[in-house]
Protein backbone atom coordinates (compact mmCIF):
# COMPACT_ATOMS: atom_id res chain seq x y z
CA UNK A 1 0.00 0.00 0.00
CA UNK A 2 0.96 3.66 -0.23
CA UNK A 3 1.44 5.82 2.87
CA UNK A 4 1.46 9.64 2.84
CA UNK A 5 2.96 11.28 5.89
CA UNK A 6 5.04 14.22 7.02
CA UNK A 7 8.45 13.34 8.43
CA UNK A 8 10.60 16.03 10.03
CA UNK A 9 8.62 18.70 8.24
CA UNK A 10 8.72 17.28 4.74
CA UNK A 11 5.87 15.53 2.98
CA UNK A 12 6.64 11.96 1.97
CA UNK A 13 4.92 9.38 -0.20
CA UNK A 14 6.08 5.85 0.50
CA UNK A 15 5.07 2.96 -1.77
CA UNK A 16 5.04 -0.81 -1.39
CA UNK A 17 4.46 -0.67 2.35
CA UNK A 18 3.40 -4.03 3.81
CA UNK A 19 0.10 -3.65 5.71
CA UNK A 20 1.45 -5.28 8.87
CA UNK A 21 4.71 -3.38 9.13
CA UNK A 22 5.54 -0.85 11.79
CA UNK A 23 6.25 2.85 11.51
CA UNK A 24 9.75 2.02 12.78
CA UNK A 25 10.34 -0.30 9.81
CA UNK A 26 9.01 2.29 7.41
CA UNK A 27 11.34 4.98 8.80
CA UNK A 28 14.46 2.83 8.93
CA UNK A 29 14.15 0.49 5.99
CA UNK A 30 12.05 2.43 3.49
CA UNK A 31 13.02 6.02 4.21
CA UNK A 32 16.67 5.62 5.21
CA UNK A 33 16.26 7.23 8.62
CA UNK A 34 18.20 4.87 10.89
CA UNK A 35 18.25 7.20 13.93
CA UNK A 36 15.31 5.45 15.60
CA UNK A 37 16.63 2.13 16.81
CA UNK A 38 15.10 -1.33 16.86
CA UNK A 39 16.00 -3.25 19.98
CA UNK A 40 12.89 -5.14 21.03
CA UNK A 41 9.91 -4.49 18.74
CA UNK A 42 7.62 -4.88 21.73
CA UNK A 43 7.46 -1.49 23.39
CA UNK A 44 9.80 -2.43 26.23
CA UNK A 45 12.98 -0.48 25.45
CA UNK A 46 11.94 2.91 24.05
CA UNK A 47 14.86 3.08 21.61
CA UNK A 48 12.40 3.55 18.72
CA UNK A 49 10.70 6.58 20.34
CA UNK A 50 9.50 9.25 17.87
CA UNK A 51 6.97 12.06 18.03
CA UNK A 52 3.68 11.18 16.35
CA UNK A 53 1.47 14.27 16.06
CA UNK A 54 3.51 15.79 18.87
CA UNK A 55 3.38 12.88 21.32
CA UNK A 56 6.27 10.50 21.96
CA UNK A 57 5.35 6.91 21.08
CA UNK A 58 7.13 3.62 20.40
CA UNK A 59 7.26 3.59 16.60
CA UNK A 60 7.61 -0.20 16.66
CA UNK A 61 4.00 -0.38 17.93
CA UNK A 62 2.46 2.00 15.41
CA UNK A 63 1.29 0.31 12.21
CA UNK A 64 2.82 2.16 9.26
CA UNK A 65 -0.67 2.71 7.85
CA UNK A 66 -1.72 4.44 11.07
CA UNK A 67 0.77 7.21 10.23
CA UNK A 68 -1.22 8.10 7.08
CA UNK A 69 -1.74 11.88 7.05
CA UNK A 70 0.13 12.29 10.36
CA UNK A 71 3.22 14.22 11.37
CA UNK A 72 6.26 12.29 12.54
CA UNK A 73 9.37 13.82 14.08
CA UNK A 74 12.39 11.61 14.61
CA UNK A 75 15.71 12.23 16.34
CA UNK A 76 17.03 13.31 12.94
CA UNK A 77 14.56 16.19 13.04
CA UNK A 78 15.69 17.75 16.33
CA UNK A 79 18.85 19.54 15.19
CA UNK A 80 18.44 22.82 13.34
CA UNK A 81 20.08 23.76 10.06
CA UNK A 82 21.18 21.75 7.02
CA UNK A 83 23.18 18.51 7.20
CA UNK A 84 26.84 19.37 7.57
CA UNK A 85 26.00 22.68 9.21
CA UNK A 86 23.69 21.64 12.02
CA UNK A 87 23.13 23.10 15.41
CA UNK A 88 22.31 20.28 17.82
CA UNK A 89 19.35 20.61 20.12
CA UNK A 90 20.33 21.48 23.72
CA UNK A 91 19.21 17.98 24.76
CA UNK A 92 21.62 16.42 22.28
CA UNK A 93 24.44 18.73 23.41
CA UNK A 94 23.77 17.90 27.04
CA UNK A 95 23.89 14.15 26.42
CA UNK A 96 27.32 14.53 24.80
CA UNK A 97 28.68 16.80 27.52
CA UNK A 98 27.36 14.85 30.46
CA UNK A 99 28.81 11.57 29.20
CA UNK A 100 25.33 10.09 28.91
CA UNK A 101 26.27 8.19 25.75
CA UNK A 102 28.28 4.99 25.74
CA UNK A 103 27.37 2.53 22.97
CA UNK A 104 24.70 5.01 21.91
CA UNK A 105 22.03 2.52 21.00
CA UNK A 106 19.50 3.81 23.51
CA UNK A 107 20.42 7.45 22.92
CA UNK A 108 18.05 8.50 20.10
CA UNK A 109 15.01 7.25 21.99
CA UNK A 110 16.16 8.86 25.22
CA UNK A 111 16.79 12.15 23.45
CA UNK A 112 13.30 12.29 21.95
CA UNK A 113 11.68 11.29 25.24
CA UNK A 114 13.78 13.82 27.23
CA UNK A 115 13.04 16.51 24.64
CA UNK A 116 9.33 15.98 25.21
CA UNK A 117 9.72 16.03 28.99
CA UNK A 118 11.50 19.40 28.95
CA UNK A 119 8.97 20.87 26.51
CA UNK A 120 6.16 20.00 28.90
CA UNK A 121 8.02 20.49 32.17
CA UNK A 122 10.90 22.97 31.89
CA UNK A 123 12.24 22.25 35.38
CA UNK A 124 11.72 18.55 36.11
CA UNK A 125 12.76 17.03 39.44
CA UNK A 126 14.93 13.91 39.46
CA UNK A 127 11.86 11.83 40.27
CA UNK A 128 10.00 13.33 37.32
CA UNK A 129 12.96 12.64 35.03
CA UNK A 130 13.11 9.02 36.12
CA UNK A 131 9.35 8.64 35.72
CA UNK A 132 9.46 10.16 32.22
CA UNK A 133 12.31 7.86 31.18
CA UNK A 134 10.87 4.70 32.76
CA UNK A 135 10.20 3.21 29.34
CA UNK A 136 13.71 3.76 27.95
CA UNK A 137 16.26 1.08 28.73
CA UNK A 138 20.03 1.60 28.71
CA UNK A 139 22.40 -1.35 29.13
CA UNK A 140 25.56 0.76 29.51
CA UNK A 141 25.39 3.92 31.56
CA UNK A 142 23.58 3.04 34.76
CA UNK A 143 21.29 6.04 34.10
CA UNK A 144 23.01 8.51 36.45
CA UNK A 145 24.69 10.41 33.61
CA UNK A 146 21.45 10.35 31.65
CA UNK A 147 19.62 12.04 34.51
CA UNK A 148 22.52 14.54 34.73
CA UNK A 149 22.14 15.24 31.01
CA UNK A 150 18.43 15.91 31.24
CA UNK A 151 18.93 18.22 34.20
CA UNK A 152 21.66 20.07 32.29
CA UNK A 153 19.51 20.36 29.16
CA UNK A 154 16.62 21.75 31.20
CA UNK A 155 18.89 24.35 32.81
CA UNK A 156 20.34 25.37 29.45
CA UNK A 157 16.92 25.70 27.84
CA UNK A 158 15.64 27.74 30.79
CA UNK A 159 18.68 30.02 30.61
CA UNK A 160 18.27 30.48 26.87
CA UNK A 161 14.62 31.47 27.03
CA UNK B 1 -3.17 -8.49 4.50
CA UNK B 2 -5.60 -5.61 3.98
CA UNK B 3 -5.40 -2.31 5.81
CA UNK B 4 -8.86 -0.82 6.35
CA UNK B 5 -9.19 2.80 7.43
CA UNK B 6 -12.79 3.81 8.11
CA UNK B 7 -13.19 7.55 8.75
CA UNK B 8 -16.46 7.36 10.68
CA UNK B 9 -18.02 5.08 13.27
CA UNK B 10 -20.78 4.04 10.85
CA UNK B 11 -18.14 3.08 8.28
CA UNK B 12 -16.20 1.14 10.90
CA UNK B 13 -19.32 -0.88 11.80
CA UNK B 14 -20.07 -1.52 8.13
CA UNK B 15 -16.51 -2.70 7.49
CA UNK B 16 -16.56 -4.97 10.54
CA UNK B 17 -19.86 -6.49 9.39
CA UNK B 18 -18.44 -7.19 5.95
CA UNK B 19 -15.05 -8.32 7.27
CA UNK B 20 -15.53 -10.03 10.64
CA UNK B 21 -12.00 -11.43 10.19
CA UNK B 22 -10.51 -7.91 10.33
CA UNK B 23 -8.59 -7.28 13.56
CA UNK B 24 -9.34 -3.87 15.10
CA UNK B 25 -6.27 -1.84 16.01
CA UNK B 26 -6.36 1.29 18.15
CA UNK B 27 -3.12 2.11 20.04
CA UNK B 28 -1.54 -1.08 18.70
CA UNK B 29 0.29 -1.74 21.96
CA UNK B 30 -1.08 -5.28 22.09
CA UNK B 31 -1.79 -5.90 18.40
CA UNK B 32 1.56 -4.77 16.99
CA UNK B 33 3.55 -6.90 19.45
CA UNK B 34 1.69 -9.94 18.14
CA UNK B 35 2.26 -8.98 14.52
CA UNK B 36 5.93 -8.06 15.01
CA UNK B 37 6.53 -11.47 16.57
CA UNK B 38 4.54 -13.40 13.98
CA UNK B 39 2.09 -14.60 16.60
CA UNK B 40 -0.77 -13.29 14.57
CA UNK B 41 -1.41 -12.75 10.86
CA UNK B 42 -4.91 -11.33 10.58
CA UNK B 43 -6.46 -11.23 7.11
CA UNK B 44 -6.97 -7.52 7.63
CA UNK B 45 -6.22 -4.74 10.11
CA UNK B 46 -9.09 -2.40 10.90
CA UNK B 47 -7.46 0.87 11.97
CA UNK B 48 -9.78 2.77 14.31
CA UNK B 49 -7.51 5.77 14.88
CA UNK B 50 -9.19 7.64 12.03
CA UNK B 51 -12.56 7.48 13.80
CA UNK B 52 -12.55 10.76 15.72
CA UNK B 53 -15.61 10.00 17.84
CA UNK B 54 -13.76 7.17 19.59
CA UNK B 55 -11.26 9.63 21.06
CA UNK B 56 -13.93 11.79 22.75
CA UNK B 57 -15.62 11.57 26.12
CA UNK B 58 -18.82 13.26 27.26
CA UNK B 59 -21.04 13.50 30.30
CA UNK B 60 -24.37 11.78 29.53
CA UNK B 61 -27.28 10.98 31.86
CA UNK B 62 -25.24 11.76 34.96
CA UNK B 63 -22.57 9.33 33.83
CA UNK B 64 -19.49 9.57 31.67
CA UNK B 65 -19.36 8.00 28.25
CA UNK B 66 -15.68 7.51 27.46
CA UNK B 67 -14.75 6.62 23.88
CA UNK B 68 -12.84 3.36 23.39
CA UNK B 69 -9.96 5.28 21.81
CA UNK B 70 -9.15 7.73 24.62
CA UNK B 71 -5.53 6.98 25.59
CA UNK B 72 -4.40 6.44 29.19
CA UNK B 73 -2.45 9.72 29.18
CA UNK B 74 -5.68 11.65 28.61
CA UNK B 75 -7.69 9.58 31.12
CA UNK B 76 -5.14 10.67 33.72
CA UNK B 77 -5.15 14.38 32.87
CA UNK B 78 -8.77 14.85 31.83
CA UNK B 79 -10.68 12.32 33.94
CA UNK B 80 -8.47 11.93 37.02
CA UNK B 81 -11.01 13.71 39.20
CA UNK B 82 -14.12 11.92 38.07
CA UNK B 83 -12.64 8.44 37.65
CA UNK B 84 -9.80 8.38 40.22
CA UNK B 85 -9.52 4.59 40.47
CA UNK B 86 -9.14 4.21 36.72
CA UNK B 87 -6.71 7.14 36.60
CA UNK B 88 -4.53 5.53 39.27
CA UNK B 89 -4.53 2.27 37.33
CA UNK B 90 -3.74 4.15 34.12
CA UNK B 91 -0.67 5.70 35.73
CA UNK B 92 0.76 2.23 36.29
CA UNK B 93 0.35 1.10 32.67
CA UNK B 94 3.65 0.59 30.84
CA UNK B 95 5.60 3.79 30.23
CA UNK B 96 4.74 7.31 29.06
CA UNK B 97 5.08 6.17 25.45
CA UNK B 98 2.66 3.28 26.04
CA UNK B 99 0.21 5.56 27.89
CA UNK B 100 0.22 7.98 24.95
CA UNK B 101 -1.09 5.19 22.68
CA UNK B 102 -2.75 2.48 24.77
CA UNK B 103 -6.47 2.72 25.46
CA UNK B 104 -9.12 1.20 27.69
CA UNK B 105 -10.93 0.01 24.54
CA UNK B 106 -7.81 -1.97 23.65
CA UNK B 107 -7.41 -3.21 27.21
CA UNK B 108 -11.00 -4.51 27.11
CA UNK B 109 -10.51 -5.97 23.62
CA UNK B 110 -7.35 -7.81 24.68
CA UNK B 111 -9.14 -9.03 27.84
CA UNK B 112 -5.95 -10.08 29.59
CA UNK B 113 -6.65 -11.26 33.16
CA UNK B 114 -3.85 -8.82 34.09
CA UNK B 115 -5.28 -5.77 32.29
CA UNK B 116 -4.96 -2.86 34.70
CA UNK B 117 -8.06 -1.05 33.49
CA UNK B 118 -10.35 -3.90 34.45
CA UNK B 119 -10.36 -3.87 38.29
CA UNK B 120 -11.36 -0.19 38.58
CA UNK B 121 -14.01 -0.62 35.87
CA UNK B 122 -15.44 -3.56 37.86
CA UNK B 123 -15.32 -1.68 41.17
CA UNK B 124 -17.01 1.32 39.54
CA UNK B 125 -19.85 -0.68 37.90
CA UNK B 126 -18.78 0.34 34.40
CA UNK B 127 -20.74 -0.80 31.36
CA UNK B 128 -19.31 -1.52 27.89
CA UNK B 129 -21.15 -0.03 24.93
CA UNK B 130 -20.75 -2.46 22.02
CA UNK B 131 -22.30 -1.95 18.63
CA UNK B 132 -22.85 -3.80 15.37
CA UNK B 133 -24.34 -2.64 12.08
CA UNK B 134 -26.91 -5.45 12.17
CA UNK B 135 -28.16 -5.30 15.76
CA UNK B 136 -27.27 -1.85 16.99
CA UNK B 137 -26.07 -1.00 20.48
CA UNK B 138 -25.67 -3.55 23.28
CA UNK B 139 -24.82 -2.46 26.82
CA UNK B 140 -22.67 -5.10 28.57
CA UNK B 141 -21.80 -4.72 32.27
CA UNK B 142 -18.01 -5.09 32.60
CA UNK B 143 -18.54 -8.01 34.99
CA UNK B 144 -20.19 -9.91 32.11
CA UNK B 145 -17.79 -8.77 29.43
CA UNK B 146 -14.93 -11.19 30.13
CA UNK B 147 -15.84 -14.76 29.20
CA UNK B 148 -12.45 -16.48 29.50
CA UNK B 149 -8.70 -15.87 29.29
CA UNK B 150 -8.40 -13.22 26.56
CA UNK B 151 -12.01 -13.85 25.52
CA UNK B 152 -14.86 -11.38 25.52
CA UNK B 153 -18.61 -11.22 24.99
CA UNK B 154 -18.13 -9.33 21.69
CA UNK B 155 -19.65 -10.91 18.58
CA UNK B 156 -17.44 -11.08 15.45
CA UNK B 157 -19.25 -8.14 13.87
CA UNK B 158 -19.20 -5.95 16.99
CA UNK B 159 -16.88 -3.15 18.03
CA UNK B 160 -16.48 -1.35 21.36
CA UNK B 161 -17.74 2.21 21.10
CA UNK B 162 -17.20 3.36 24.70
CA UNK B 163 -17.45 2.49 28.34
CA UNK B 164 -19.90 4.17 30.69
CA UNK B 165 -19.14 4.91 34.33
CA UNK B 166 -20.56 7.19 36.99
CA UNK B 167 -18.21 9.89 38.31
CA UNK B 168 -16.86 8.78 41.68
CA UNK B 169 -19.25 9.50 44.55
CA UNK B 170 -16.67 8.37 47.12
CA UNK B 171 -13.00 7.47 47.45
CA UNK B 172 -11.47 4.95 45.04
CA UNK B 173 -8.11 3.20 45.13
CA UNK B 174 -6.13 0.91 42.86
CA UNK B 175 -3.17 -1.14 43.95
CA UNK B 176 -0.86 -3.37 41.92
CA UNK B 177 2.01 -5.71 42.76
CA UNK B 178 4.98 -5.80 40.42
CA UNK B 179 8.75 -6.04 40.46
CA UNK B 180 9.29 -2.38 39.71
CA UNK B 181 7.24 0.81 39.58
CA UNK B 182 6.94 1.00 35.80
CA UNK B 183 6.60 -1.36 32.86
CA UNK B 184 5.27 -4.36 34.72
CA UNK B 185 2.43 -6.74 34.12
CA UNK B 186 0.61 -7.02 37.43
CA UNK B 187 1.45 -10.04 39.58
CA UNK B 188 -1.97 -9.23 40.94
CA UNK B 189 -3.98 -6.08 41.42
CA UNK B 190 -6.99 -4.81 43.30
CA UNK B 191 -9.41 -1.89 43.04
CA UNK B 192 -11.90 -0.62 45.57
CA UNK B 193 -14.62 2.03 45.19
CA UNK B 194 -16.88 3.36 47.93
CA UNK B 195 -20.42 4.22 46.83
CA UNK B 196 -21.63 6.03 49.98
CA UNK B 197 -25.00 7.09 48.56
CA UNK B 198 -25.92 3.47 47.96
CA UNK B 199 -23.97 2.27 51.01
CA UNK B 200 -22.06 -0.10 48.85
CA UNK B 201 -18.44 -1.03 48.18
CA UNK B 202 -17.28 -2.15 44.74
CA UNK B 203 -14.27 -4.39 44.17
CA UNK B 204 -12.22 -5.63 41.24
CA UNK B 205 -9.46 -8.27 41.18
CA UNK B 206 -6.80 -8.53 38.49
CA UNK B 207 -4.38 -11.37 37.63
CA UNK B 208 -6.23 -13.45 40.16
CA UNK B 209 -8.41 -15.74 38.01
CA UNK B 210 -8.93 -16.58 34.31
CA UNK B 211 -10.87 -13.34 34.01
CA UNK B 212 -10.90 -10.11 36.01
CA UNK B 213 -13.66 -10.48 38.60
CA UNK B 214 -15.36 -8.93 41.59
CA UNK B 215 -15.45 -10.31 45.14
CA UNK B 216 -19.23 -10.31 45.85
CA UNK B 217 -19.01 -11.89 49.31
CA UNK B 218 -16.43 -9.32 50.41
CA UNK B 219 -18.60 -6.50 49.03
CA UNK B 220 -21.70 -7.73 50.86
CA UNK B 221 -19.83 -8.28 54.13
CA UNK B 222 -18.23 -4.85 54.26
CA UNK B 223 -21.30 -2.92 53.07
CA UNK B 224 -23.06 -4.28 56.16
CA UNK B 225 -20.09 -3.75 58.46
CA UNK B 226 -19.29 -0.10 57.71
CA UNK B 227 -20.78 2.66 59.86
CA UNK B 228 -22.24 4.66 56.95
CA UNK B 229 -24.31 7.00 59.17
CA UNK B 230 -21.81 7.77 61.91
CA UNK B 231 -18.70 7.47 59.72
CA UNK B 232 -17.12 5.59 62.65
CA UNK B 233 -13.74 3.93 62.34
CA UNK B 234 -13.22 0.72 60.42
CA UNK B 235 -12.34 -2.06 62.84
CA UNK B 236 -9.10 -3.93 62.30
CA UNK B 237 -11.05 -7.19 62.39
CA UNK B 238 -13.51 -6.09 59.69
CA UNK B 239 -10.71 -4.87 57.43
CA UNK B 240 -8.91 -8.17 57.89
CA UNK B 241 -12.04 -10.21 57.17
CA UNK B 242 -12.65 -8.13 54.05
CA UNK B 243 -9.12 -9.01 52.90
CA UNK B 244 -9.73 -12.71 53.53
CA UNK B 245 -12.98 -12.68 51.58
CA UNK B 246 -11.27 -10.92 48.66
CA UNK B 247 -8.53 -13.57 48.67
CA UNK B 248 -11.19 -16.30 48.74
CA UNK B 249 -12.80 -14.83 45.62
CA UNK B 250 -9.58 -15.40 43.68
CA UNK B 251 -8.58 -18.58 41.88
CA UNK B 252 -5.04 -17.69 40.93
CA UNK B 253 -2.51 -19.82 39.11
CA UNK B 254 1.19 -20.39 39.77
CA UNK B 255 3.26 -18.82 37.01
CA UNK B 256 6.58 -17.08 36.41
CA UNK B 257 5.32 -13.89 38.01
CA UNK B 258 4.18 -15.44 41.27
CA UNK B 259 2.56 -18.40 42.97
CA UNK B 260 -1.14 -18.71 43.62
CA UNK B 261 -0.49 -18.62 47.37
CA UNK B 262 1.50 -15.42 47.06
CA UNK B 263 -1.26 -13.84 44.99
CA UNK B 264 -3.93 -14.74 47.54
CA UNK B 265 -1.85 -13.31 50.34
CA UNK B 266 -1.03 -10.14 48.39
CA UNK B 267 -4.69 -9.63 47.48
CA UNK B 268 -5.78 -9.83 51.10
CA UNK B 269 -3.16 -7.25 52.08
CA UNK B 270 -4.00 -4.88 49.19
CA UNK B 271 -7.72 -5.21 49.91
CA UNK B 272 -7.29 -4.45 53.61
CA UNK B 273 -5.03 -1.45 52.94
CA UNK B 274 -6.97 0.13 50.09
CA UNK B 275 -10.25 -0.23 51.98
CA UNK B 276 -8.65 1.41 55.02
CA UNK B 277 -7.35 4.32 52.94
CA UNK B 278 -10.71 4.75 51.24
CA UNK B 279 -12.71 4.61 54.46
CA UNK B 280 -10.33 7.03 56.21
CA UNK B 281 -10.72 9.46 53.30
CA UNK B 282 -14.48 9.08 53.51
CA UNK B 283 -14.42 9.80 57.24
CA UNK B 284 -12.27 12.87 56.60
CA UNK B 285 -14.93 13.98 54.17
CA UNK B 286 -12.77 13.91 51.07
CA UNK B 287 -13.35 11.87 47.95
CA UNK B 288 -9.82 10.74 48.49
CA UNK B 289 -7.15 10.00 46.02
CA UNK B 290 -8.24 12.64 43.55
CA UNK B 291 -5.37 13.79 41.40
CA UNK B 292 -2.75 12.17 43.60
CA UNK B 293 -0.40 9.41 42.62
CA UNK B 294 -2.25 6.91 44.77
CA UNK B 295 -0.15 5.16 47.37
CA UNK B 296 2.41 2.43 47.48
CA UNK B 297 0.80 -0.86 48.32
CA UNK B 298 3.85 -2.54 49.74
C1 LIG C 1 5.66 -2.34 26.92
C2 LIG C 1 4.23 -2.58 27.25
C3 LIG C 1 3.78 -2.43 28.55
C4 LIG C 1 2.44 -2.67 28.87
N1 LIG C 1 2.06 -2.50 30.16
C5 LIG C 1 0.77 -2.72 30.49
C6 LIG C 1 0.34 -2.54 31.83
O1 LIG C 1 1.13 -2.12 32.71
N2 LIG C 1 -0.96 -2.79 32.12
C7 LIG C 1 -1.85 -3.20 31.16
O2 LIG C 1 -3.02 -3.39 31.47
N3 LIG C 1 -1.47 -3.38 29.89
C8 LIG C 1 -0.18 -3.16 29.53
N4 LIG C 1 0.20 -3.35 28.24
C9 LIG C 1 -0.75 -3.86 27.27
C10 LIG C 1 -1.48 -2.78 26.43
O3 LIG C 1 -0.76 -1.56 26.43
C11 LIG C 1 -2.88 -2.50 26.99
O4 LIG C 1 -3.64 -3.67 26.98
C12 LIG C 1 -3.60 -1.40 26.21
O5 LIG C 1 -4.74 -1.02 26.93
C13 LIG C 1 -4.03 -1.83 24.81
O6 LIG C 1 -4.66 -0.73 24.18
P1 LIG C 1 -4.42 -0.42 22.62
O7 LIG C 1 -5.30 0.70 22.27
O8 LIG C 1 -2.97 -0.25 22.35
O9 LIG C 1 -4.93 -1.78 21.98
P2 LIG C 1 -4.66 -2.49 20.58
O10 LIG C 1 -3.36 -3.18 20.59
O11 LIG C 1 -4.93 -1.56 19.47
O12 LIG C 1 -5.84 -3.57 20.64
C14 LIG C 1 -5.88 -4.55 21.66
C15 LIG C 1 -7.03 -5.52 21.42
O13 LIG C 1 -8.28 -4.86 21.50
C16 LIG C 1 -8.99 -4.94 20.28
N5 LIG C 1 -9.65 -3.65 20.11
C17 LIG C 1 -9.09 -2.41 20.17
N6 LIG C 1 -10.03 -1.46 20.05
C18 LIG C 1 -11.21 -2.09 19.88
C19 LIG C 1 -12.57 -1.64 19.70
N7 LIG C 1 -12.89 -0.33 19.67
N8 LIG C 1 -13.53 -2.59 19.56
C20 LIG C 1 -13.22 -3.91 19.61
N9 LIG C 1 -11.98 -4.39 19.80
C21 LIG C 1 -10.98 -3.49 19.93
C22 LIG C 1 -7.95 -5.27 19.24
O14 LIG C 1 -8.49 -5.96 18.13
C23 LIG C 1 -7.01 -6.15 20.03
O15 LIG C 1 -7.50 -7.45 20.13
C24 LIG C 1 1.54 -3.10 27.88
C25 LIG C 1 1.98 -3.23 26.55
C26 LIG C 1 3.30 -2.98 26.24
C27 LIG C 1 3.76 -3.12 24.81
S1 LIG D 1 12.07 -1.21 19.61
FE1 LIG D 1 10.25 -0.16 20.07
S2 LIG D 1 10.27 -0.13 22.22
FE2 LIG D 1 11.98 -1.39 21.77
S1 LIG E 1 24.52 3.79 25.97
FE1 LIG E 1 24.52 1.70 25.44
S2 LIG E 1 22.43 1.15 25.77
FE2 LIG E 1 22.53 3.13 26.56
Amino acid sequence: MRVNLTVNGSHQVVDDVWEGESLLFLLRERMGLPGSKNACEQGECGSCTVYLDGLPVCSCLVAAGQAEGRKVRTVEGLAEGQPGDERLDPVQEAFLEAGAVQCGFCTPGLIVQSHDLIERNPAPTDAEIREALAGNLCRCTGYEKIVDAVRLAAERKAAAS
Amino acid sequence: MDFLRPATWQDALAVKAERPDALPVQGGTDVMVEINFDRRRPAALLDLTGVRALADWDPADGRLRVGAGVPYARLITELGRSLPGLAQASRTVGSPQIRNRGTVGGNLGAASPAGDGHPPLLAGDAVVEAESAARGVRMIPVAEFFTGVKRTALAPDELIRAFWAAPASGPQYFSKIGTRNAMVIAVCSFAVALHPRERRVGTGLGSAAPTPRRAPAAEAFIAHELDWDGRGPLSEAAARRFGELVAEAASPIDDVRGTGDYRRRALSVMARRTLTWAWNDHRAGSTGSVGSLGREAS
